[in-house]
């Protein structure tokens, strides 16, 4: 059974169609790159993924429990769509990291709230608290960023911006970590930190979408790639088939202007 | 004879932080609630709320204190407010209008992505606002907050229209014995409140200095 299962997605602001027939599962531990131009419809089926925004058409199951259905209300409830979040994460392209607090308090402040709602949170409070400290160093610690732990958002680099956003998601052990176009904002000379991090995760067998614009990258580092254009899924297959020996025409095209710029 | 005006005056200074402080407690609340209202979804309610700022923000506060304070006797026959409460109501609509666009100019200025990484993170809708966006808007609001307050402190004056006796009534009353230094001695008065407060507020604006 795939971990994911996405069926039909489709999606409208307005009268533009952003999103048709958006069909693809994910096996346990592959790592998935979405390619495609600007507009083709990326980010949005990475954000109806992480329930920010509801497609009007299509399902999406998650370990063969469906999560969405846009025929049934029921799936769509405000309380329940909190918790089915958390099947997934989502690393943004602007990382959003929370400026107030530190790159340690950024990695366990969700998990501190959601350790509040165990029905024995009063009894193991102080171990509890302990645990989600040691685990955010630890994963701070994965991303090489164990002496950054105290540093505020705006005293680091946006790669090391990026690596603590990365272990903020990893933090509440989504089933399917998100990359939205992980290194877009960065500067050249920074985007090899964050890549080499996810590349990382890849090795360990971590279940991962990532929308990118690094062609080299997604070819190394996916399993499957897809290409979209026009908010449809124009081609499909292993990475470097795709990226190599793409078969559709579009594909060929999107690729060729790639290996122009 | 300083002693004596001195004195007279600061009973007059009790009555402007009197102003000062009951505006404040109930026009912060009720600003954050307009400000709601002109950034609610529901467009009917969205207009009424606009404009009610508009009107509010667009007439002089002293005619507003005289509609306050003679409009419902001259207009429904209804007794008269007493000086005072006329006054505090005056300015808290007036002030609340103010520090609702200021909240709303905070709320808007936290950038969406902030929520969208508290959803994404499982938070519910409270903790997102109490646990991430409330600091951030506190910060944005600071500094122009600094500045009404100041205003608040100096426009109080305004009530002296309707013979509440605040600290320039005081002042003014002297004239009438022939002396005319104890209106323009209020001024120090003013100016150690508000140098209270630009200190106040430089203090906070420090204390969230450590994130931008």
């Amino acid at each position: 059974m795939p971990v994911l299962d996405v069926q039909h997605i489709e999606k409208h602001f307005g009268s533009v169609r952003v999103l048709e027939d958006i069909s693809f599962s994910l096996e346990q531990g592959q790592a998935l790159a979405i390619i495609g131009s600007s507009g083709s419809g990326k980010t949005t089926l990475l954000r109806c993924l992480n329930f920010l925004e509801t497609p009007d058409k299509g399902k999406i199951l998650v370990n063969g429990e469906t999560l969405f259905d846009a025929e049934d209300p029921a799936t769509q409830r405000e309380a329940e769509v909190r918790k089915k979040r958390l099947h997934f994460g989502l690393v943004f392209q602007s990382f959003n990291l929370f400026p107030q607090y530190t790159a340690l308090q950024n990695v366990t402040l969700a998990k501190e709230l959601l350790a509040k709602e165990q029905p024995d949170y009063k009894q193991r409070k102080g171990e509890l608290h302990r645990e989600i400290q040691a685990e955010g160093l630890e994963l701070l610690k994965k991303m090489g960023l164990e002496d950054r732990a105290g540093h505020y958002p705006h005293q680091l680099s946006g790669g090391q911006q990026q690596r603590v956003a990365i272990a903020r998601a990893l933090a509440l052990h989504p089933d399917i970590l998100c990359f939205d176009e992980p290194t877009s904002a960065l500067d050249p000379e920074l985007t090899g930190e964050v890549l080499k991090v996810i590349r990382a995760l890849a090795d360990q067998k971590t279940t991962m979408i990532i929308v990118t614009h690094e062609m080299a990258f997604a070819r190394d580092v996916a399993d499957e790639v897809i290409f979209m254009d026009g908010g449809v899924i124009v081609e499909q297959g292993p990475a470097r088939q795709v990226i190599e020996h793409p078969s559709e025409e579009r594909t060929r095209q999107f690729l060729a202007r790639y290996a122009e710029n | 004879m300083l002693v004596s005006v001195s004195l007279t005056l600061l009973e007059g200074l009790v009555v402007t932080l009197e102003m000062f402080a009951l505006t404040l407690l109930f026009a912060l609340p009720l600003g954050l609630l307009i400000s709601f209202g002109s950034m609610s979804r529901c467009t009917p309610l969205r207009a009424v709320v606009k404009t009610i700022v508009w009107i509010i923000r667009g007439t002089p506060l002293m005619l507003q204190i005289l509609v306050v304070f003679y409009g419902p006797g001259l207009l429904f026959d209804l007794p008269l407010l007493p000086r005072f409460t006329a006054a505090v109501v005056t300015f808290v609509i007036n002030y609340a209008c103010y520090f609702s666009e200021i909240y709303r100019g905070g709320i808007q200025g936290v950038p969406a992505g902030q929520q969208e990484a508290g959803l994404v993170l499982g938070m519910t809708k409270s903790q997102i606002f109490f646990k991430v966006t409330l600091i951030q808007v506190i910060k944005r609001i600071v500094p122009p907050m600094g500045n009404e307050f100041i205003t608040l402190v100096k426009d109080t004056a305004l009530v002296r229209t309707i013979s509440v006796y605040e600290i320039i009534w005081m002042g003014e009353s002297y004239i009438k014995k022939g002396m005319i230094w104890p209106l323009f001695y209020t001024a120090i008065f003013y100016l150690i409140v508000n140098g209270i407060l630009t200190l106040l507020f430089g203090w906070l604006e420090k204390k969230l200095d450590y994130f931008k």
